[in-house]
This record gives structure tokens, C-alpha cells and sequence, in this order.
């Protein structure tokens, strides 16, 4: 091996990719020094993934062009075994575990550890596994199975089994995307812990905070393209002006205003929620909400505030038709009157609209095309007696695509090829479609990229300005704070606070968040 | 656009749906090649079709049951058991052939909603499901049958499976009443495709060219009049003709237009988005197989009529005829996936692969080995082809 005189352990050089019909990669520059965190920032689409696939070597040498030079010396991946055995682990943004195997199982599949006699050394196993999990901070056991673990207990695994593979080179593609403010915090903080043992990292994200935080250099991609590479240097510039300068870079223009304009009118009240108690569906007599009471007003957004397990969407879910929980109880009420909602299509009748935090999972029909989708919710709208109208069912997918500005050429477009910003809008025509009164948006801009958030806002902005009811949960604070009207906190169960956004500030938003209830021990 | 690149799309993009027909074609002309035409022979294309109608009876029904990401392993054992039950009293007891017409297709309902309460209400897989229904309908149907076979039905009863209308109107050499049906036919199908091409074109929709437009018409047109004319100059317009295709206009419109085959799909597509879309998972599940039960009844009655008796080892393994129908014919494994047409042009591969083989006199255990190894490449083909489509949008 060459003397490493370079300060550089990666090199990519020039490297494009194309598909057939799409120039994925154009002429992309990389430059990463040995022992830095190096931030990867785009919009979705950008590449980002696509960059991270062909240095792993998923896609192999010879599919791309340019060259990748590792500690100064060229190499060419045929596989993603090369390059893990050259030190390079990529975690991808799902994770890859086997859920019914421990997570020593899962941090050796693949390289178990065996004995003299060729068998599994369970002892050693385990053993070799306790350390790497005492490396990354996760006090659990061995023997534990993955299923038991939360996202963010997961994402630490998946280090760990980065770890056994002896990483030099750890690639993560947003990794605190699914995880909570805590989890977050304890991930990158092990990453300046690796940084310090001598681990480079190259971090995919969209959390621009967490970029200035961590990140030593952050390289923008647009379109396929490199747009530049900044030194993060908090002593020379201050975090917002970086921020702003990355988003100018991603979206190519300046994004004076994230949130749009919205002149807030609030009518008569459309949602009244009161007394709502939901018990854990497998778990008997653990509450998961507990006597919450809320209010949505017509034209009006209101955002709930929780941390991760506070049960915000477990609130939402639960008022959609039963979807979640068990022995719920509680009345709710739209325009006044009570609404009796045993299952989903009680809930539709009811006016009520909910968007799951996981559009892929619960919303979408991937493999279905757009307009089968945006009609899954209201087939009964275009539809008399059983027999659904396929002209009106076109129009009306015709209409949202217009409406909601979704890319797409056609709306016999499958919706799995779809971007996640222009699925997101599928899901949100899908509800529309049913006329709801009152919408539940959970996490609506969950890995989306920056111009698709202003759009959904904009979005928003429209519903209620046509007298929708509209419920936002987020985890972004900043987002709560700029399109709602009213902030409920949520805090283990139970809703800690209601906030007039003009008096709401993130520190006092958070203080409720995780407010422990002294109600908690009240007779 | 034009038609050059109308026909690249049908080879390219369009492949998984395209490929099917055209394999059909490769399949047909091989054995007629093979066999010197007599595949094609009027006295042939006949026995084709009472010899495999029970089969695309089973298949309409399986790929619904397939679309929704369920199978049913059943069937066979319910064709048995239906032809036993109505064999008993029209046979044995001496009832009118419409009694036994009607107690078989209530032996499928009963069946259907047996097995659907299970899968639907309960949880359980349809597989286990259904494989306890194929033991439990086969050792029913032996009950029933006390063990021996049960002939002969009357001559009404016969004929759903093996009559036909012939001279109706009469002929000179060939039944103008079955040309005069596929005419009426062909004309039905030109007006209803002309209809949704301008459907389409009000919309904005893409359209094919003009010329492959008439082009697929006037093809259609020329086989079907084709095969209306192998049928006139045979027996006539076979009886179980109509019922199947009936039964597959009635289909391929409950799948592609009604609210409950929107349903069927998007449980099979993805089922957790399909429950928060309000589609009540449990009845639709239910309801599918109530209706396999429903068509297996239908497919008993025509084999049983067909083979004029009730043998306790009818319908041994037709569920399997049925499932490489709907695989072969472009269903998914997974779910989500599949058309009643493509489920019979499965079939019909399947049926013109046996036949050609039987007319060449090559030996039934050759003719497994063969049906075994296009099944496998057929759903490979699915495979490769999915992954060829992901790869292009990664």
C-alpha cells in the first residue's frame, strides 16, 4: 500500500451513473478526509443514495464511470463483500435485521464466530457481542432479540455489527431519520467517539441542525451534481447562516420564507375530543393515552408535540376508526355531535382523515398506480352500486394530479417510482377525496425533501382556508411552530399543555414535552 | 405516438402483460407444426374446450383468491365433493337433474363460507385452511359416495358438461346459430373497444396508434370467427362454452370495475394500507372465498356432467391446473398482481401444452415433467422481469 502522505482516505472522482432514461450521476467529485465526519446534503432524488451505493460497491465496477481511490490507491468493487473487506460499511436508511434473531446472532450473521470443532462458539459470540454493544453505549443483552429493540436501539446494533467488520470507513444514510430527539443525541455523540478512535464517517441527512452540530465538512448534491463542499466551522459563521447556505445550495435558490404565509381565521369547532383513554393492544392495563381532551377549530392547524412513545399517533390511530389499542374510551365529536367510530369506514363517514407517519407502509399501494391510489379511500364517491366509474375515476385523479402539483407524466403512473414528496401528495389527494372535515397529518413531511415540505405547507395553508379542521403531529418543532395555530404537548400518555403559537418558543415546547406529570400521583 | 413504437413498448415495457399472448401464439403454432394442424382441427379445438372448461372454472376463481394474497389448495376435493352430493340425489335418489344442480352449488356456498370464516374472521392462513378443506371435502366426498362411483346422470345434467347447441337455425355443413353468437360477439368487443379508446383519448389518456388499433381488432375478429367456424363445423356451440364465458365476462369485469375487486387488490397490494383506507379486510376475504367455494361447485357440476359419474377421486389435483394457471398467466406471488384474462390464457397454455402432447402421443409422465418445468419458468419470467423493472427505476 502506498504511504498515506494524502490526508484523504476516499477519493471519488468524476464518477457518473446512468439508467436507462436517467443521468442518476454526473461527473460527482468526493473528497473525504481521514478521520472527519463528512455530511452528504440533497434533496431527494438528488443522489445522494445513488453516490453511497457505487462506493459500496452495490453498484460494481465498470456499471459507472470515474474512479473511486481509497488511502491513494484506485479501487474497483465488484461486490459489497470488496468493499466491506476493505473497511467500508454502509447502514442503510432500513435497517437490516433479522427481528427473531439476538443481537449477537445479528451482529455476527454472516461472520459467525465459530469454534475449533466448526460449530457456532455461542459463548464467544455473545461474549465478543457484549463488547461491541458496551462500545456503542446500548445496555442490553446479547441474548435479547432484535423485535424487543426501538428503532433507535436498533440503529446502535447495526453500528455494532459495523464495528465487529473492523470499519475505517462508516457511510450511514440518514440515520437519525426515524429516531427521537434522545436517540439522536446518543448516536452522534457516538460518532465523535468513533470520530476519536479513528473511524471516519460520511453522514447522509436532512436535519440541517445536526449537520452543523457534528459534521467537520458537508458536500451538497444537486441534480446529480456536486454543488460545493464547506468547511463547518461554528467559530467563523453561525449555524443558521450555514444552514441557510446548504439549503441554498440543495434547492438552488434561496428559501427566504421555509413556512408560507397564512392568515389565520378560525371558525366554529369541528373537532372536539374528550376523556380519550387508549390501552396498549398486547400489553393489558398499560395506557397509552389517558384522558386526553382536545380541540380543532375549522380553519384552523393544530399541532400535537410529543417525543417518540409519548403516543401522538397512537392518539391519532386510535380516533381513526380503532385503528390502534384496545378498551378505548372517550367521546369525540365533529360539528357537535357525537360520532360513534367502531372501525375505518365509521371514521371516513364520520369526516375524519388520517395520513399515516408511514406512507409506504400504511399508505400506499405501491404497486399500484397513481390513480387507483388517490381513489382507494372514496371508491363509494365515484361508484353506484358497486361499480366504480373508471372515467370519473381518471378525472378525478387528472384533477389532483393538477391540483397538487404531483410530478408525475401520467396518473397510470405506478406510485412505487414516485418520489417521496409526490407520493406523500398522493396520499394526501387520497384523503381529500373522501371531503373530510377534519384531517390528521402524521408527520406530513417525513423524508421529504426541502421544496416538497413548502409545497405540503402550502397545501395546508389551502385546506384551511377552505374551512378544513386540520391536526398536524410532528417531531420537528420548528415546522409545528411555523404552520400551527395552537401546540397540544404530549408527554407520556397525557397532554401536558396547550400553546397559542405566537407565545410558543422550542424550549418551552420541549419543557412540556417532557413534563412527568405531577397529576401522576394525585388520588 | 407512433406504431413502431407501440409495438417496442408491447416488447419492452409492457412485456409482463404483453409476453403472455404471445407465448400463447409461440405455443399454439409450435404444436400445430408439431402435430401437422391437428390441433387445430375442428373435431380437436371442440374436445379442447370441454376437456379444460372446469380448469379455467377453478382458475377465474383462484387468481381472485391469488390477486388477494391467499391460496386455495381445496378445490379439487370440493369439485369431488360437489359431483358426490349431487350424484347422491340425482342418481341414487332419482331427483330431478336441476335439484342436483342446485344442492351442488350450495355445497360449494356452504364450503366457500366454511373456509372463509376460518381465513377471514379467525386469522388462520388460507394455506392451512385449505389444505385441512382438501382432506376434510376428500374424505366427505368419500362418505358421501360410501366409496364407490355413481353413474349415470340423466341427459340434461349431461349436457352442461358435454351438450350442444347445434342447428338452431340451421346450416349447410356448419351451425349458423354458433356463428351468428361469436359474430355478435365480435361486434360487442369492437364497440366496447372503440368506446374506451375514446374514453381514454376524452381524457388525455395514451392511446394506441390508429392502425394497431384496427390491427387488434380485425386479429381478434379473425380468431374468434376462426374458432367459431372449427366449432360449426364440428359438434356446435358446446353448452359449457357459454357458462364459461359468462362466468369470465361476468369476472373480468367484477375485478377490474367493481368496488369489491378494488378491494381484492389493494388487500393483496398492500394490506395495512388497504384496512386505514377503509376497506373492511375481513368481509372482502370472506367474500372471496365464498365465491371460490361458489365457482369450484360450478367447475364439479361441469366435470361431473362431463364425465357422466361421481368418482370418489374426482378432481385429484385440479387445484394445481388451476394455481399454474393464474402464476403462468402473470399473477404474483406476492399478491396485488393478475388478471381473469391472464388466468386463462394460462390456462389455455396449459391445456394446448397437454393436449398437443396427448395428440403426439408422448407419455403422461413426460407431459408433468414439461408442465412443472413452464410453470417454474414462468413465475422465473416474473421474477426477472420485476427485477429488470426496479432496476430501471433505481
Amino acid at each position: 500500500m502506498a504511504e498515506t502522505s494524502s490526508p484523504n482516505i476516499l477519493e471519488m472522482r468524476g464518477i457518473t451513473k446512468t439508467f436507462p432514461g436517467v443521468k442518476a450521476l454526473s461527473d460527482v467529485n468526493l473528497t473525504v478526509r481521514r478521520g472527519e465526519i463528512h455530511a452528504i446534503c440533497g434533496e431527494n432524488g438528488a443522489g445522494k443514495s445513488t453516490l453511497m451505493k457505487v462506493l459500496s460497491g452495490v453498484y460494481p465496477h465498470g456499471t459507472y464511470d470515474g474512479e473511486i481511490v481509497l488511502d491513494d490507491t484506485p479501487a474497483e468493487f465488484g461486490s459489497i463483500n470488496d468493499s466491506e473487506a476493505k473497511g467500508i460499511v454502509i447502514i442503510h436508511q432500513e435497517l437490516a435485521l433479522v427481528p427473531f434473531l439476538s443481537i449477537a446472532e445479528n451482529i455476527f450473521l454472516g461472520n459467525e464466530q465459530l469454534g475449533s470443532n466448526g460449530l457456532i462458539d455461542w459463548h464467544r459470540t455473545n461474549d465478543e457481542a457484549a463488547k461491541l454493544l458496551a462500545r456503542v453505549g446500548l445496555r442490553e443483552r446479547p441474548t435479547t432479540p432484535i423485535q424487543a429493540l426501538g428503532v433507535g436501539k436498533q440503529q446502535l446494533v447495526e453500528i455494532a455489527k459495523a464495528l465487529s467488520k473492523e470499519v475505517r470507513l462508516l457511510i450511514l444514510d440518514e440515520p437519525t431519520a426515524a429516531l427521537n430527539d434522545t436517540d439522536s443525541e446518543h448516536l452522534l455523540g457516538l460518532l465523535r467517539t468513533l470520530q476519536d478512535e479513528g473511524v471516519t464517517s460520511i453522514m447522509i441527512s436532512h436535519k440541517l441542525g445536526e449537520i452543523a452540530d457534528i459534521a467537520d465538512r458537508v458536500t451538497i448534491i444537486r441534480d446529480g451534481r456536486t454543488i460545493e463542499t464547506l468547511d463547518v466551522d461554528l467559530s467563523t459563521q453561525d449555524s443558521v447562516s450555514l444552514q441557510d447556505r446548504i439549503i441554498r445550495g440543495m434547492v438552488g435558490r434561496d428559501l427566504e420564507h421555509r413556512f408560507p404565509e397564512r392568515e389565520s381565521h378560525p371558525g366554529e369547532e369541528v373537532l372536539r375530543v374528550e376523556d380519550w383513554t387508549v390501552y396498549h393492544p398486547t400489553q393489558p392495563g398499560r395506557v397509552v393515552v389517558d384522558r386526553a381532551n382536545l380541540t380543532v377549530r375549522a380553519g384552523e392547524v393544530v399541532g400535537i408535540a410529543g417525543l417518540m412513545g409519548a403516543g401522538r399517533t397512537e392518539l391519532a390511530m386510535s380516533l381513526f376508526g380503532r385503528s390502534y389499542g384496545r378498551e378505548i374510551s372517550g367521546r369525540a365529536f365533529v360539528h357537535g355531535k357525537e360520532v360513534s367510530v367502531k372501525d375505518v369506514p365509521d371514521a371516513i363517514d364520520a369526516g375524519i382523515a388520517y395520513v399515516s407517519e408511514d406512507r409506504k407502509r400504511y399508505g400506499l399501494n405501491l404497486i399500484e398506480d397513481i390513480r387507483r391510489n388517490i381513489s382507494a379511500a372514496g371508491l363509494g364517491r365515484i361508484s353506484r352500486n358497486g361499480w366504480v366509474n373508471a372515467q370519473e375515476e381518471l378525472k378525478v385523479a387528472e384533477e389532483y394530479r393538477a391540483a397538487m402539483n404531483i410530478r408525475a407524466p401520467h396518473v397510470l403512473m405506478e406510485v412505487g417510482k414516485l418520489s417521496g414528496g409526490n407520493q406523500q401528495k398522493v396520499v394526501l389527494s387520497k384523503w381529500l377525496h373522501t371531503q373530510p372535515e377534519v384531517l390528521i397529518l402524521d408527520e406530513p413531511t417525513r423524508g421529504i425533501d426541502v421544496g416538497a415540505k413548502f409545497e405540503i405547507y402550502t397545501i395546508i395553508n389551502r385546506l384551511v382556508a377552505d374551512g378544513k379542521a386540520v391536526l398536524v403531529i410532528s417531531s420537528e418543532l420548528p415546522e409545528l411552530l411555523g404552520i400551527c395555530d395552537r401546540i397540544y404537548t404530549l408527554a407520556f400518555g397525557r397532554i401536558t399543555g396547550e400553546v397559542d403559537v405566537a407565545s410558543a418558543t422550542q424550549e418551552g415546547l420541549m419543557a412540556l414535552m417532557t413534563q412527568e406529570t405531577a397529576q401522576e400521583v394525585r388520588a | 405516438m407512433n406504431a413502431a413504437a407501440d409495438i417496442r413498448d408491447l416488447f419492452t415495457r409492457n412485456l409482463r402483460t404483453s409476453g403472455i399472448y404471445i407465448a400463447f401464439v409461440g405455443i399454439v403454432a409450435l404444436f400445430t407444426i408439431l402435430t401437422n394442424g391437428r390441433l387445430l382441427s375442428p373435431g380437436n379445438v371442440t374436445n379442447l374446450v370441454l376437456q379444460y372448461s372446469y380448469i379455467l372454472i377453478l382458475a377465474i376463481g383462484m387468481v381472485i383468491v391469488i390477486i388477494a394474497g391467499h391460496i386455495d389448495l381445496s378445490v379439487g376435493s370440493v369439485v369431488a365433493l360437489t359431483g358426490a352430493v349431487s350424484a347422491v340425489l340425482v342418481v341414487r335418489e332419482g331427483m330431478p337433474w336441476w335439484v342436483g344442480v342446485l344442492a351442488g352449488l350450495g355445497v360449494g356456498l356452504a364450503v366457500g363460507a366454511w373456509q372463509g370464516f376460518w381465513v377471514a374472521y379467525v386469522g388462520i392462513p388460507a394455506f392451512i385452511v385449505t389444505l385441512a378443506g382438501m382432506l376434510l371435502f376428500r374424505g366427505l366426498t368419500l362418505q358421501v359416495l360410501n366409496n364407490v362411483s355413481l353413474s349415470p346422470f340423466p341427459k340434461e345434467y349431461g349436457n352442461l358438461g358435454r351438450g350442444f347447441l347445434n342447428g338452431l337455425l340451421g346450416g349447410y355443413g356448419y351451425d349458423t346459430f354458433t356463428l351468428l353468437i361469436f359474430a355478435i360477439a365480435v361486434v360487442g368487443f369492437a364497440v366496447s373497444s372503440w368506446r374506451s379508446r375514446r374514453a381514454k383519448l376524452a381524457y388525455r389518456q395514451h392511446v394506441e396508434a390508429m392502425g394497431l388499433f384496427v390491427a387488434r381488432i380485425v386479429a381478434v375478429a379473425a380468431v374468434a370467427m376462426w374458432f367459431a367456424w372449427q366449432l360449426a363445423t364440428s359438434r356446435g356451440l358446446p353448452i359449457v362454452l357459454i357458462v364459461l364465458a359468462v362466468l369470465v365476462l361476468t369476472y373480468a369485469a367484477v375485478t377490474k370495475s367493481s368496488v369489491f375487486g378494488r378491494h381484492v387488490y389493494a388487500i393483496g397490494g398492500n394490506l395495512s394500507a388497504a384496512q386505514l383506507s377503509g376497506v373492511r379486510v375481513k368481509r372482502v376475504n370472506f367474500l372471496i372465498f365464498l365465491n371460490m367455494g361458489f365457482l369450484a361447485s360450478v367447475a364439479g357440476v361441469v366435470y361431473s356432467a362431463r364425465s357422466n359419474a361421481a368418482q370418489p377421486g374426482a378432481g385429484n389435483m385440479f387445484e394445481l391446473d388451476a394455481i399454474a394457471a393464474c402464476f403462468i398467466g402473470g399473477a404474483a406471488v406476492s399478491g396485488g398482481i393478475g388478471t381473469v384474462p391472464g388466468a386463462m390464457i394460462g390456462g389455455l397454455i396449459m391445456a394446448v401444452m397437454s393436449n398437443g402432447m396427448s395428440l403426439l402421443g408422448i407419455d403422461q409422465s413426460v407431459q408433468q415433467v414439461v408442465k412443472g418445468i413452464v410453470l417454474l419458468l414462468a413465475v422465473a419470467f416474473d421474477v426477472w422481469n420485476k427485477r429488470r423493472a426496479t432496476e430501471a427505476r433505481a
